[in-house]
């Protein structure tokens, strides 16, 4: 082990902040490891829809006698809530891009409008579920409707976890301006928001279009 | 209304004499050490330096030692277990059936999620980015959240030793018997929210882990370059980011079964108990992946170091590595093969399963070879290391066997199985974290532990292990099934005692390991390494103090090939040349921060008060948990600066300690 | 404007984050803005088609159900092009990868689900009938 004693383990080379993190030039930016984390984490979000995806397609059939999607499903009034998502997915990325040109009343306006949409589609959301549980077609119903509430509710909560994120970004933006670890989160937010509007067209297509399409149904 | 929900004076195991008198001393125990604590006035210390650490190495030695903790509790369980099989003929042993399906339960549950996780993530913690060559992982806050909710989890465990009960329902709650209707205490709930909350903190470490291998690695540590066991924690980490959402969406399905009544798995209004059996193995067998992976890659570092002789086959070695990351998502029914899939559906797995057995073949091979021709040095890493060899390859046969649907007919849910997975599981990831604790040790601490106590522990272990678990084969081709508080059959018992007889001598192989910490640590100064280097190893982490500065590397080192550590030991040696000069410069590390431990603390509240139906503490402990994020969000100053002058003084006063050259003209 | 170079200085060439793009001047606002105005009207375009298609008969009924999910395809790609700005550039490599391996996993859960389970529903007796057998 006397090989050790002359070993000279640091060789240096100038190595600066944004460095790829591809192997050459030593660790990458702050900016894209923290998104490239968040990314993963979206990944295995998904991941996790895909499994309450599977269970709803499952148990689509286990009506128990309760009603089916076809005659609980009102297309326009999901219309109405998947323009909202798309409409507050476009003004969050309005709300980034004003982050980046670090102009504030941009920047809150257009995350107020993200809220504003945001809020709009998590209350016609509850709407569509109380008016099902008043009706007696709540989860415990049947299993098909366990796997509705499940996997739209999931969504929901998501995008009212949003929400929160979002008040409390509008808010560090207010008290602490466009420091470099709050433009970070605001990138990290615009990731969840589109991603959560990605999972709301899977929603869309496999519980109230493909729900609603008779042939499916028989299926 | 009530405002303690179901908590009553009921939940207090005052009838069950086996249960008061463990809760008892085990408060003993707790009240103990923190009477030590305080009175030794080691709590500021503590609470400075270890629990609000932000270090990744100091958090992998949490999770080492929270693993090493419940191991004891895992044990114990087998031992009772053991125990009462070997007596239970025609009689009900010393332990009642509800206590005893508890306790293969907690056994299980404890084992995998609480002594196998803590451990593996633990070692990668503290090994990863000390073998990249940087500072810290990721996002060092997160990594510290994800330890204390891992603790909750193994909290919330313990907890239900002492109020209330744990699940029956065996490692995995398989429902219809884990709904309200038929598992109406709170067992089941126990199970849930600790897996929950803890499963939340290992998904943070796969998603930390996976972004610090691929985004934070030295210069020039292209990808080909890492070591292995930095390629098989990269793969690990992808199959937790894969996995773990699914067990926690299946768990969240079963917890709106038995909250909201829900019916996902019921047995009425359309439920379907097979999903979550085909849902928790989605998770379920990639999860023996996540644990078997990361140990593989210790072997690698081990085989190659103690037999001075670079990894044999590296790139079949990667290959192989990421081939099982994928296939083993390909797998999942071969645990169900007899739950009613057709032919077609059991072929496809069953042979997916069988190929599996290829890239691990090659992995075999690959070990050996690095051994042929190589000057092999017999220490406890290597011991542990060759033993892992033929049991793994005994263990991974037993499992193609099981692979084959028509003979897992036969074998299904008996003793064979379980006499397999504990031949893999302890064989290969035990074993593996046993190496690596032994190998890694002095890197983490500044001294190594003793050989001859290492020794004798693995001896004691290795017979242990065979006596154990031998039998059960056997046992299983005999028709026995598993998780039997008492049996009938007089053939059974022989075979049951000599299991017994071989837990025991795997208790004293416990004892060996203990004995063996406490003598090390008395004798710390003869067995002080100070080169930080005391096996000529061959990667990165060798290269720095043991215990390494708290930023890892005055300067980052820079990477010109495979075994990086080696290749720079050999240039200094044909050179010969002093060191070059270098320029300090200042390092930005992260602040301590008590996010971690305040979080926990919120989710322990929060998950006591849902399994136990508190709805207003279970609200303070979400919105608890919150607030500390803002709170941490807020702060203005994430970093602190460590000044070029004091990294260049630092720097200097231990390449003297170590007898290495100072730096030609070195400024700071 | 001078400050934009600063504010982006973090991003190098050879590796960009997720959901980032480059801007370094105003007009790179406008563009920007114009990528969103795109994404937004593709998007709702096919979210429309994807609404209207099944009432609206004009197209074979049998293959409404595949339209729909190739629809519903096609909009996420718009999504993760326009909006969360995935590409496949040199520099974007680990962040396709990432989203490889996703959708390796989304569609090996999704589909083994689907296969198991119809096997499982058409060989297992169901539980309601085992329940009424128990009675």
């Amino acid at each position: 082990m006397t090989t050790a004693a002359v070993a000279d383990p640091n060789h240096v080379t100038a190595h600066g902040h944004g460095a790829p993190g591809h192997g050459d030039g030593g660790p990458a930016s702050k900016r894209i490891v923290v998104s490239y984390g968040f990314w993963i984490f979206l990944l295995s979000d998904i991941v996790m829809f895909s499994a309450f995806f599977a269970s709803y397609a499952v148990l689509q059939g286990a009506t128990s006698g309760g009603p089916s999607g076809a005659t609980i499903f009102d297309r326009s009034y999901v219309a109405i809530e998947t323009a909202c998502l798309l409409l507050s997915s476009f003004a969050c990325g309005m709300a980034g891009l004003a982050a980046k040109a670090r102009n504030t009343l941009m920047f809150q306006l257009a995350m107020a409008a993200t809220f504003v949409l945001g809020a709009a589609f998590v209350g016609l959301e509850l709407k569509e579920f109380a008016g099902l549980v008043a009706k007696g077609d709540g989860p415990s119903r049947s299993a098909f409707l366990s796997g509705f509430f499940a996997l739209v509710g999931c969504h929901g909560v998501h995008v009212t976890a949003g929400l929160i994120w979002l008040t409390t970004m509008m808010a560090q933006v207010w008290a602490k301006g466009f420091r470099e670890d709050i433009q970070r989160r605001i990138l990290c937010f615009g990731l969840f928001w589109h991603a959560l509007d990605i999972i709301w067209v899977a929603v869309f297509t496999v519980v109230y279009l493909l729900g609603t399409t008779p042939m499916v149904t028989t299926l | 209304m009530n405002l303690l929900g179901k908590l009553t004076r009921q939940a207090l195991p005052l009838d069950q004499p086996i249960q008061m008198v463990t809760s008892i001393i085990l408060g003993l125990v707790i009240a103990g050490v923190i009477a030590l604590v305080l009175i030794k006035g080691w709590a500021p210390y503590l609470w400075r330096e270890w629990i609000t650490s932000v270090d990744h190495k100091r958090i992998g030695v949490m999770y080492c030692l929270l693993g090493f903790v419940m191991l004891l509790r895992g044990f114990s369980d087998a031992l009772l277990m053991r125990g009462q099989q070997a007596l239970a003929l025609h009689s009900n042993g010393f332990l009642q059936p509800e206590h005893y399906n508890q306790i293969f339960s907690a056994h299980g549950t404890i084992m995998i999620f609480f002594v196998a996780m803590p451990l593996v993530i633990g070692m990668m913690n503290f090994v990863v980015p000390l073998q990249l060559g940087v500072r810290d992982v990721a996002f060092p806050t997160l990594n510290s959240v994800g330890f204390w909710l891992t603790a909750t989890g193994a909290l919330l465990v313990n907890i239900s030793l002492v109020l209330g009960e744990f699940a029956r329902t065996g490692w995995l709650p398989y429902p219809p018997l884990s709904e309200l209707q038929y598992s109406p205490g709170v067992g089941v709930d126990y199970y849930l929210w600790a897996l929950q909350i803890s499963g939340i903190g290992t998904l943070l470490t796969g998603i930390n882990l996976v972004t610090t291998i691929l985004k934070m690695r030295a210069p020039g540590m292209q990808y080909l370059r890492m070591p292995m066991f930095c390629w098989t924690s990269l793969a690990s980490n992808l199959l937790i980011i894969a996995a773990f959402p699914v067990l926690t969406a299946t768990l969240a399905m079963l917890i709106l079964d038995r909250y909201l009544g829900f019916h996902f798995f019921t047995n009425d209004h359309g439920g379907n108990v097979m999903m979550f059996m085909n849902l928790i193995w989605v998770w379920g067998h990639p999860e023996v992946y996540i644990l078997v992976l990361p140990a593989f890659g210790v072997f690698s570092e081990i085989f190659s170091t103690f037999s001075s002789k670079p990894l044999f086959g590296y790139r079949s070695m990667v290959a192989a590595t990421m081939v099982i990351c994928i296939i083993s998502f390909a797998v999942w029914l071969h645990h169900f093969f007899t739950m009613g899939a057709g032919a077609d559906v059991n072929a496809f797995f069953g042979i997916a399963t069988t190929i599996i057995a290829v890239p691990t073949g090659v992995k075999v091979f690959n070990w050996l070879f690095t051994m042929y021709g190589g000057t092999v040095r017999f220490t406890t890493p290597m011991l542990w290391s060759t033993a892992f060899i033929t049991t793994f390859v005994l263990g991974g046969m037993t499992g193609v066997l099981l692979a084959v649907p028509p003979a897992d007919f036969l074998l299904h849910n008996s003793l064979f199985l379980v006499a397999h997975f504990h031949n893999v599981i302890i064989g290969g990831v035990v074993f593996g974290l046993f190496a690596g604790y032994t190998y890694w040790f002095p890197k983490a601490f500044g001294f190594k532990l003793h050989e001859g106590w290492g020794k004798a522990a693995f001896w004691f272990w290795l017979v242990g292990f065979y006596l154990a678990f031998m039998p059960l084969y056997v046992l299983g081709l005999m028709g026995m099934t598993r998780r039997m508080q008492h049996y009938d059959n007089p053939a059974w018992q022989p075979w049951l005692l000599v299991a017994g007889a071989g837990a025991l001598l795997i208790l004293v192989g416990v004892l060996c390991q203990a004995a063996q910490l406490v003598i090390s640590i008395r004798r710390r100064e003869s067995l002080r390494d100070v080169t930080g280097d005391p096996w000529d190893g061959r990667s990165l982490e060798w290269s720095t103090a043991s215990p390494p500065p708290h930023y890892n590397f005055a300067i980052l080192p820079n990477v010109e090939g495979e075994d990086a550590y080696w290749g720079i030991k050999q240039a200094a040696k044909e050179t010969s040349h002093p060191a070059d000069a270098v320029e300090y410069e200042h390092i930005e590390m992260p602040r301590n921060s008590p996010t971690g431990v305040v979080c926990a603390f919120f989710a322990t509240v929060m998950g006591f008060a849902l399994i136990w139906h508190i709805w207003w503490m279970a609200i303070l402990g979400l919105l608890g948990a919150w607030a500390t994020f803002v709170v941490f969000a807020w702060r203005d100053h994430g970093e602190d600066e460590i000044p070029a002058e004091r990294v260049a003084r630092e720097d200097r006063e231990d390449r003297w300690r170590r007898g290495l050259p100072a730096y030609e003209g070195a400024s700071a | 404007m001078s400050d934009l170079t600063e504010m982006v200085g973090d991003t190098a060439p050879g590796d960009t984050a997720p959901g980032d793009e480059s801007i370094a001047t105003e007009g790179d606002i406008a563009r920007g803005v114009w990528t969103y105005v795109v994404g937004l009207v593709l998007a709702g375009g096919l979210t429309a088609v994807s609404f209207l298609i099944g009432p609206s008969h004009l197209v074979w009924a049998p293959s409404i159900p595949m339209a729909l999910v190739v629809l519903a395809v096609a909009q996420m790609g718009v999504h993760l092009v326009f909006f969360l700005h995935i590409n496949t550039g040199p520099d974007g490599t680990n962040n396709v990868l990432a989203l490889a391996f996703g959708i390796l996993i989304v569609f090996l859960i999704m589909a083994g689900s689907l296969w198991i389970m119809a096997h499982l529903n058409h060989n297992m007796t169901p539980m309601s009938q085992i329940m009424r057998m128990q009675r």
